[in-house]
């Protein structure tokens, strides 16, 4: 019966008496040996709680309560359910009872879903209250619970019930440094509580305060101002805050006063040249590493006008970077240097054998920071040294440091469209030679830098076809999946470019080699659409040729080229038979390997029999792919094989003498046709070229398409990645307007372009630019793997210093559009500040008036509505506080300035003189009103003017 | 200010979580895994930081316990490490050369340790001396509390009840 009983939904006594304790739930747990068996341990344990703690007996509640927190804090329990149990235990007057409920509240308590704490508001309350028979045991963990999850409007609610706590000045109160907490908490989520909180809040600061409270308050307002968008509030409390840096032995207080003057320094240069002196003396003489590590951060951010502090704090890091037997020092050095930024890279420079043997470092963090920190201070006269140094080092390192490295000089390099790179040709031969590094796997930036520089940087396209025929003829980089990226790009290099290829046949072998088939689909298509191009460009330039030849117009320049291109292409020969090992098994591949290089040999670069040896070649490679699977492949394949018919088709070929035949017209027609498919240059795109389309009349985006279909379905439109270099003439809007435009694309570009001038590139300016650059020579890259680092550290003795010598190259034109590259983050924080912005317009109100200031502030936060009513709301609640504390003539003073905000702002000079009035009636204290009617009286007559926020803030005898 | 406080043991089994910042369940769990694989993987003699979303976590092993505080990027990890050393040491005064045990079995008593000392990510309390004496009394208080509860008149009235 009992059992039944016991098991049914309702508690009975019998629960009680044997109800399991925390203890033997932590037992149960820990005697469980498999996750099996803890998971069916814990799951009887929440039955049991779940029965519990319904439970009309408390002591049985708070069992089961507890239960459920050890459940929910350490094995990730939602314990929400339980959260109106807890609040129930708060009443109780058995003082261990409201004390779990607190721990189990603070522990699960969210601010954004809690809510019912609101429900406990009275007994909060009860608990805050100074009574004597109310037991800070209770009151401290009130505070936290507070300080954790309480919403904007319970901290608006229970502001009032933390005064009493904040200012009172005894120093047994062990709850005030609590409640500074809670405040500082208050206010952050609710700005609103600004006019009765702050003030006690700055009182916590003063010379008579425990320095309990002292500390605590300085953490609060530490956290205020570092997250405030603006900080310049704070700066009337700057004297308050200097007496503690000097007085304060307490190093943590310290800490937080650097931290706190290191965000106002920034704004008022006096407070700088005030702190520089007890900050190098505590540099000099701290003997604690945080209080001189936060020094060194605070001359680093704030004080660098003062060298004599930034050369102390560079020392100090020095021995920082010098303790081996301490990590932590050396990670936090390098990270302090990190802050120095490019300007002072005489600082990275004296300790450069360090930071590159920091490299080498045990620990990845401490490397990475080391990387970080050569990264930083990167410029155009040094990037050529270090990223050399950098690559050679990734060949060593391992697997995930090598990509780091890999990383960040891509992006170090590639920043603001290549700010840093002068040599181009050395650039696009590094990142050749980066991807044959063993651990590579940063393919995709890689190639889009590949394709960006083709793009951008008309003067290396001759070597950055070099090194994507390199890429392209090693067969070993085939297999390797992190490559196929990079070989996309540089097939679509090879094609698009091909006119600066010494051998375009030997690129066409390349593209075909056996291998290809290891190649995912899409890069295959690339490599077809490239084989596309070539073909083409081949055959053209075979024509033209022809046609030369005809007009008998071959100068002898075009002889002396053929004659250098030949002896060029030996070495490609030579290095090319190598690869021979893995055509054998490819008939056709190598007997026409065979003529190819005969015609090459015979210095004619386009031959009648080469380009029937290709076309075979082609059509033998290229022909099974027209079954493909996937369709990009075989699309672009029957592109390919299309265009060897068409080629295959005139009747030149047929016939050996070529004069009789280049008269075709049809043959003409073809070339004209394929120059013009191809003549167009592709130029990068801007950013922002889409948005500045404006939407056509008439044109609903949102209209549902689906009535276009039986429009496009014929062209066959199917949307593919690689649109934008493969298939240009399959441009979305061009097929839209004229069905025709794979016929003519040259003439529906040149429509487009003058139709949309405002987004292509300005034809003739680069062209007539470009000319005038020199040629581009041939990088010298020995990579040598057999280096120690020590080879490594004994580095050109200016590589991480930048030399302001003259490049003696000149940078080639990088292709830069304006608008596009990099000012798309202005206003991203705007909206996640909008709540500080608050928090510091309401506290600008307290201190101003409470510093006695005269409003000019009031005239710089926006007059909306919620700053109105809550400037109404700090009328109300400090005319409160100035009621329970006669001690200041807070009050009056008060109406004066509300009122002389709404006088609109007065004369700057005038104010400050009799600001300064004030200050010393104040000082006195003697507070006439007498002064302060003429004062208010005064700003009323004078013209309204602009006035600058800061400039009166500061007390004089801080400076 | 500090984000939140873990103690993970070796084996990665949690010992104690305190949360200032706003996470749910959900995330809590996810950060709790994340961050044992990072720093559990951490060899000896290195150093005592780890970069993780932006925050930095600063950490250090007791024993078997490895204490983690996150803060944010602008905060000073050396003055953190004082505060871990802190919150160890009262930790050991309190329970007498402290061990994982004691922190298993007393969870909610390390709990009212470590909110003596901080207060919403914040260093309250910087002397060892206060804290032993704060906790102390709450603890005869407790007690007392505890006494009058399980007094033979109070059993008699509950079963009466």
């Amino acid at each position: 019966m009992a059992a039944t009983f016991a098991s049914s939904s309702s508690p009975s006594l019998i629960d009680t008496l044997f109800q399991r304790s925390l203890d033997d739930v932590i037992r149960a747990l820990r005697s469980s040996s498999s996750a099996a068996l803890e998971a069916a341990a814990i799951a009887r344990a929440l039955d049991e709680i779940r029965r519990e703690i319904r439970s009309p007996d408390l002591d049985t509640k708070v069992v089961a309560l507890q239960k459920l927190t050890y459940l929910a804090s350490l094995h990730h329990f939602d314990m929400s359910w339980a959260a109106f149990h807890a609040l129930e235990l708060l009443p109780s007057t058995s003082l261990p009872h409201p004390r779990a409920a607190y721990l189990a509240a603070s522990l699960s308590f969210h601010p954004s879903s809690t809510d019912l704490l609101p429900l406990a508001t009275h007994q909060l309350r009860k608990h805050l209250a100074p009574s004597p028979s109310n037991s800070p045991a209770l009151a401290a963990p009130a505070l936290h619970l507070l300080a954790l999850a309480s919403s904007p409007n319970l901290a608006r609610h229970l502001a009032p019930d933390l005064l009493p706590i904040l200012s009172s000045q005894s120093s047994s109160n062990l709850l005030r440094p609590k409640a500074v907490a809670t405040a500082l908490r208050a206010l952050a989520v609710c700005p609103d509580a600004a006019p009765i909180l702050f003030k006690p809040l700055v009182e916590c600061l003063s010379l008579s305060s425990d320095p309990r409270a002292v500390s605590a308050a300085i953490g609060a307002f530490c956290e205020l101002a570092l997250a405030a968008p603006d900080p310049s509030p704070y700066l009337p409390l700057a004297p308050e805050f200097y007496r503690l840096l000097v007085d304060s032995r307490n190093n943590w207080v310290t800490i937080k006063v650097l931290k706190i003057f290191s965000r106002l320094a920034s704004l008022e240069p006096r407070v700088a040249a005030r702190i520089v002196d007890p900050v190098c003396e505590l540099l000099r003489c701290s003997p604690a590493k945080s209080l001189v590590f936060e020094c060194i951060r605070t001359v680093f951010s704030s004080l660098l006008d003062h060298d004599a502090a930034v050369r102390l704090a560079v020392d100090k890091i020095k021995e920082f970077l010098a303790s081996d037997d301490d990590p932590n020092l050396r990670y936090l050095g390098l990270q302090a240097l990190n802050m120095l930024g490019p300007a002072h890279s005489w600082a990275v420079e004296d300790s450069r054998e360090v930071v590159i043997q920091a490299l080498n470092d045990t620990d990845t963090n401490i490397r990475r920071e080391a990387l970080r920190l050569i990264m930083v201070n990167l410029c155009d006269s040094n990037v050529v040294d270090i990223c050399n140094m950098l690559i050679k080092y990734a060949i060593k390192s391992d697997p995930e440091f090598a990509n780091e490295i890999i990383d960040s000089v891509l992006a170090t390099c590639g920043r603001n469209v290549y700010e840093l790179i002068v040599d181009f040709d050395w650039y696009v031969s590094l990142l050749g030679e980066m991807v044959r590094n063993p651990h590579f796997a940063k393919g995709d930036e890689t190639e889009r830098q590949l394709v960006d520089i083709g793009l951008r940087v008309r003067d290396a396209r001759p070597e950055l076809i070099h090194v994507a025929r390199n890429l392209l003829i090693d067969p070993a980089l085939l297999g390797n999946p992190f490559l196929c990226r990079v070989l996309s790009a540089a097939a679509w290099v090879s094609g698009e470019y091909v006119e600066f290829s010494r051998n375009p046949l030997e690129l066409v072998e390349a593209l075909l080699q056996p291998r290809t088939n290891l190649l995912p689909p899409f890069v295959r298509a690339v490599y077809v659409q490239a084989v596309f191009k070539i073909l083409a460009y081949s055959f053209i330039s075979f024509i033209e040729q022809i046609q030369a030849g005809e007009s008998l117009a071959i100068g002898n320049s075009l002889n002396q080229r053929g004659k250098q291109e030949g002896s060029d292409l030996l070495a490609a020969k030579s290095s090319s038979d190598q690869n021979n090992a893995f055509e054998i098994g490819h008939g056709v591949a190598t007997a026409d390997n065979a003529i190819l290089f005969d015609s090459i040999e015979k210095q004619e670069i386009f031959k009648h029999e080469s380009i029937s040896c290709l076309l075979n070649l082609i059509e033998t490679v290229v022909g099974p792919l027209s079954e493909c699977d996937e369709v990009e492949v075989q699309e672009r394949a029957r592109n390919v094989l299309g265009l060897v018919l068409i080629i295959r088709g005139t009747q030149f070929w047929n016939i050996e003498e070529e004069h009789e035949l280049t008269r075709d017209n049809k043959i003409t027609k073809i070339v004209e046709l394929m120059e013009a498919a191809f003549s167009e240059e592709l130029g990068p795109v801007s950013t922002n070229a889409q948005k500045r389309v404006s939407v056509p009349e008439g044109l609903i985006l949102n209209e549902n398409l689906s009535d276009l279909l039986d429009i496009l379905g014929d062209d066959g439109i199917s949307p593919c990645a690689s649109v934008s270099f493969s298939f240009r003439n399959h441009h979305p809007t061009e097929t839209n307007k004229d069905s025709a435009s794979a016929i003519e694309p040259n003439s529906l570009l040149s429509e487009h372009r003058k139709r949309h001038g405002l987004y292509y590139l300005p034809m003739d300016n680069d062209k007539s630019e470009s000319n005038d650059y020199p040629c581009a020579s041939e990088p010298l890259l020995p990579v040598s793997h057999g280096e120690d680092t020590e080879d490594i550290v004994k580095l050109p003795a200016q590589s991480l210093i930048p030399e302001k010598e003259k490049p003696t190259r000149t940078r080639p034109v990088v292709i830069r559009l304006d608008e596009g590259d990099g000012v798309l983050s202005a206003n991203l924080a705007t909206a996640r500040e909008s709540k500080h912005d608050l928090l510091s317009g309401a506290i600008r109100d307290v201190l101003l008036r409470n510093e006695k200031k005269p409003s000019s502030m009031h005239e710089t936060s926006p007059p909306d509505r919620t700053s109105q009513r809550r400037e109404n709301d700090a009328c109300e609640n400090s005319e409160l506080i100035s009621q329970q504390k006669e001690s200041n003539s807070f009050g009056d003073r008060e109406h004066g300035n509300s009122s002389s905000r709404k006088s609109r702002p007065h004369h700057k000079e005038r104010i400050e003189s009799s600001e300064q009035n004030e200050e010393k009636s104040h000082r006195h204290s003697g507070k006439s009103s007498r002064h302060h009617r003429r004062h208010k009286h005064r700003q009323r007559e004078d013209a309204p003017l602009d006035i600058v926020p800061q400039a009166p803030v500061i007390q004089d005898f801080l400076l | 200010m500090i984000n939140f406080v873990l103690l993970i043991s070796r084996q990665g089994k949690v010992r104690l979580t305190k949360w200032y910042s706003p996470y749910s369940q959900k995330e809590r769990s996810k950060v709790i895994r994340e961050l044992s694989g990072l720093i559990l993987a951490r060899g000896p003699k290195l150093c005592n930081f780890v970069e993780w979303r932006g925050y930095k976590v600063v950490y250090r092993r007791y024993a078997s316990l490895y204490f983690c505080m996150c803060i944010n990027a602008d905060d000073n990890e050396l003055e953190i490490l004082e505060i871990i050393h802190h919150f160890v040491e009262i930790l050991d005064r309190y329970f007498g050369s402290v061990c994982e045990l004691d922190l298993i079995f007393n969870f909610h008593k390390a709990y009212y340790i470590l909110d003596e000392i901080l207060i919403a990510g914040e260093l309250q309390e910087s002397s060892k001396k206060t804290v032993a004496r704060l906790i102390a009394a709450q603890d005869s208080l407790v007690e007392a509390a505890k006494e009058q509860a399980s007094s033979v008149s109070n059993m008699i009235a509950q079963v009466t009840k």
